[in-house]
């Protein structure tokens, strides 16, 4: 079973959510999808590992066998490529590696080259296997890395997975989400919150995953997130208290379920619900 | 000599447009016969790389010099790949800059910011 965990902003909760999940579970899997700030390492501090870097394809020109018809300067949408004083120039840093560069050359002048974009580590902490995709700073996208991280792991139906989301509603998330069986959305008690909320849960719906909501931070007085589930007729699995105890946990890099009997309570039974719910 | 100038309308008393990639027209001016041309930037609402496409624009005009405020490090490799010179306009008067660059006064662009990329 793959739970993706996410929201439509940064900073909700969704590695406290993802990670305490994993930790909760007998033996499972967390994939940090969110390979532009991977945070979950930092709590389970995983040994053993091993890395595995992702590589995209992009062109480098034959000099010799490009004749400067510019079909690739035309044809590429990223603007990439330019061709001045007999020259073909690529821009590595522009190209996307949507490969059709090398499609539309008649010469065969455009030479496919790997380009390094991120890696992915992979090791143990106790029962979770952790994998961790890591985009390097200034690449255009962390998709490669995601779609490897989806792959990369050996399936089993009694290993729960459990999929650290990118924050936001863009392409990665997506990516990231569309093979999940169950989304968890992680939501603040704040209108902006809210907001953000509806635009994810606008996602995973139109996306057909089924979907229930953990509020997180929750405080005395209104809760426009919890407002929203009502009116949409939302799942509500689960609340989690604005608690200085658990965000000083947090700040420490401590995993809550593993170190406070209180919060392993609170997320073996989110687990629990979530499972229910997810098989549904 | 053939000069390139991104400017905010076809028109040579508008002004010199403070974007260089974004610009909507280039005014390509030849010395020699004192005319003036008007090219659309075709790049200028591309989602990305809108510098080099401009670039590409310039330098197939075969200018031989291109007066901007600023430019882009992307955009700048190409002028540079083609031969064209940079030179910093002074003020936004199309006409001063001509007269200026056409007298000498002009200082050479060598500020090129990194780009003002997803901006």
């Amino acid at each position: 079973m793959k739970i993706a965990v996410l929201s439509g902003k940064g900073g909700t909760g969704k590695t406290l959510v993802s990670v305490n999940l994993a930790a909760a579970a007998d033996k499972s899997l967390y994939l940090d999808c969110d390979v532009e700030e991977p945070n979950g390492h930092l709590f389970f501090k995983p040994e053993d590992v091993e890395i595995e870097e992702v590589s995209v394809v992009i062109p480098e020109v034959n000099q010799d066998l490009c004749t400067g018809c510019r079909k690739c300067v035309d044809f590429c949408r990223f603007n990439a490529l330019a061709y001045v004083n007999d020259q073909l120039i690529v821009f590595e840093e522009i190209c996307h590696s949507c490969g059709g560069c090398f499609m539309v050359c008649p010469e065969n002048a455009l030479i496919k080259k790997d380009k390094v974009i991120g890696r992915i580590e992979r090791g143990q902490s106790g029962s979770v296997e952790v994998h961790t995709g890591i985009l390097n700073t200034g690449e255009v996208s962390g998709i490669p890395i995601v779609a490897k991280l989806l792959t990369g792991y050996k399936d089993d139906p009694d290993v729960p997975v459990f999929i650290d989301c990118p924050p936001g509603t863009a392409c990665i998330v997506m990516e990231t989400v569309a093979s999940a069986d169950y989304c968890i959305l992680v939501a603040e008690p704040t209108i902006f919150g809210s907001h953000n909320l509806k635009m994810v849960h606008e996602l995973v719906t139109l996306m057909g995953k089924p979907v229930g909501v953990v509020l997180n931070k929750v405080q005395e007085g209104d809760d426009p997130s919890e407002e929203y589930c009502l009116q949409n007729d939302v799942k509500i699995l689960g609340k989690i208290p604005y608690d200085k105890r658990l965000g000083l946990l947090n700040s420490n890099a401590d995993i809550a379920v593993r170190v406070d009997t209180h919060y392993k309570t609170v997320f073996s039974q989110l687990l629990s619900t979530a499972r229910k719910e997810a098989t549904r | 000599m053939r000069i390139a100038i991104p400017v905010d309308e076809k028109n040579i008393d508008s002004n010199v447009c403070m974007s260089f990639g974004r610009a909507p027209y280039y005014l390509i001016f030849d010395t020699d016969t004192d005319e003036s041309e008007f090219v659309v930037n075709t790049a200028a609402t591309s989602a990305g790389g809108a510098g080099i496409r401009a670039a590409q624009i310039v330098a197939d005009q075969k200018v031989d010099v291109l007066l901007t405020p600023r430019c882009g490090q992307n955009a700048a490799e190409v002028i540079q790949a083609a031969n064209i010179k940079l030179y910093k306009t002074s003020g936004t008067s199309i006409k001063d800059n001509i007269d200026a660059m056409k007298a000498g006064t002009l200082s050479p662009l060598d500020e090129i910011h990194a780009g003002l990329h997803g901006h």
